[in-house]
């Protein structure tokens, strides 16, 4: 094993803190969705929503870096395990994403309906 | 032939084993491309359900009305309180199992038992939780009729507040029996019928001037839209199904998808969460028994710590897309 063997507890409990300040700030921001947040969209989403997904991410690189000990490892395991999940997510939402939109641009602005 | 060769290592040939490029055991290099696969798996999952919303962006249930349960708080609406419970109760799961593989680092078995056993407890209550969450899901609150032309309609009183079908549905003379199997041949059965009758719930309806529908459509202000009485009365004409609860056909929410893509995301997890139990119960077991203290190496546990970190991050993910998105 590469990395020291001093304990790091420390570095533990105050990633924990980090986590469960964010999950709260989360939870306290979805029962309130502020109107100027919630009504407000850029690029076809609102911005509380968009906030929702940076502290998602935000969490998820402490959940990696700290708990799955990412930071301890070598920088080319890092690279070959992270930036192919990236890439290849980014590009399934981006395919995924702009399909949906059209198709529901197709049955609101057509004949086609789905339901009625 | 050297200029092929690109690891630093000359005491050893190269292809003799024992290098570790990216300095990982082989077992910890495979769990970290394990869930990269996994990883990628739950982003189809996730990104499809991010697909048939934008398809139905219109039309979407709104989460907050669909999780508003917490145990023994009936009747009162808690949206999301209860999945936060659980998210903390995984997070903290994942605190207790980086402490085992850290205590694993300094060969303390005490403490990696005990550790482990906290996670194992965590992982059975976040998976008690989920099944919980399952049965108010199943179950339903309310109860809506599906038309013909697949629209749901729900039920609110003047304030807009929910009206369950019990409230208000008339009891017609009516007799249905249930179809079941020792009722007639081998092969005939039907679904669970529901408590009442598209004629029990529109002759209620009838009788009770203060039910309003409500549609799936939202309006500017991102709310369900609500009709008027007269609107109502013609729509629910169109009814043709009751629909309590959800199962994979339809549910009381809305969009038929929106139960699919529940049952099977969270059931994936949820699934993995399990998995990841019985897998920390076997390493635990491994610990009791020595089995690392004899290799002077907790290793192992570092690998199962990887696999349910890996769990918590995915939560992390489900809990954004379904619950506060």
């Amino acid at each position: 094993m590469s990395h020291d063997h001093v304990s790091n507890t420390g570095r533990i409990w105050k990633v924990f803190g980090i986590l469960s300040a964010v999950t709260i700030f989360e939870v306290i921001l979805g029962i309130l969705k502020p109107e100027s947040l919630y009504m407000n969209s850029l690029m076809g989403m609102n911005l509380l929503n968009w906030i929702f997904y940076a502290l998602t991410l935000y969490k998820a690189y402490y959940i990696v870096w700290a708990f799955m000990h990412m930071e301890g490892e070598k920088s080319s395991l890092r690279a070959s395990v992270v930036y192919p999940v990236i890439f290849l997510v980014l590009y399934l939402l981006f395919i995924l994403l702009t399909e949906g939109d059209y198709i529901y641009e197709v049955f609101k602005n057509s004949t086609i309906k789905w339901n009625f | 032939m050297e200029a092929t060769v690109t690891t630093a290592n000359s005491e050893e040939k190269t292809w003799g084993g024992g290098n570790e490029p990216m300095g990982a055991s082989y077992g910890k290099l495979m769990m970290w491309f394990f869930i990269v696969s996994d990883a990628l798996t739950f982003s189809g999952f996730l990104a499809a359900y991010g697909f048939s919303r934008f398809k139905f962006i219109e039309t979407w249930p709104v989460a907050d009305e669909v999780f508003t349960h917490f145990p023994f708080l009936h009747g009162v609406s808690a949206p999301m309180y209860y999945v936060a419970l659980m998210t903390f109760i995984l997070i903290f799961s994942s605190v207790t199992m980086v402490l085992a593989v850290d205590a694993g680092h300094q060969m303390k078995k005490d403490k990696v038992v005990l550790y482990m056993f906290l996670t194992i407890i965590g992982g059975l209550i976040f998976v008690g939780s989920q099944a919980w969450e399952w049965k108010n899901f199943i179950k339903g609150e309310y109860g809506a009729v599906e038309t013909k032309g697949g629209s749901l309609l729900q039920f609110v009183d003047k304030d807009g507040k929910r009206v369950a079908l019990a409230e208000f549905a008339a009891t017609l003379p009516e007799e249905r029996e249930q179809l079941t199997r020792n009722k007639a041949k081998w092969f005939m059965d039907e679904p669970t019928l529901p408590s009442y009758s598209v004629a029990e719930v529109q002759a209620g309806f009838k009788s009770h001037p203060d039910v309003l529908i409500r549609t799936e459509v939202l309006n500017e202000k991102k709310q369900k839209t609500v009709l008027s009485r007269k609107e109502s009365e013609a729509r629910l004409a169109d009814a043709q199904y009751v629909v309590e609860g959800a199962n994979l056909i339809r549910n009381e929410y809305g969009s038929k998808l929106f139960a699919d893509f529940f049952f099977f995301i969270t059931g994936f997890h949820g699934f993995h969460v399990f998995s990841g139990v019985i897998i920390n119960i076997i390493i635990f077991f491994n610990v009791l028994l020595g089995t690392y203290e004899k290799r002077k190496s907790y290793e192992m546990v570092e690998k199962v710590g990887l696999y349910w970190h890996f769990v918590d991050l995915v939560w992390v993910f489900v809990f954004t897309v379904f619950y506060l998105v």
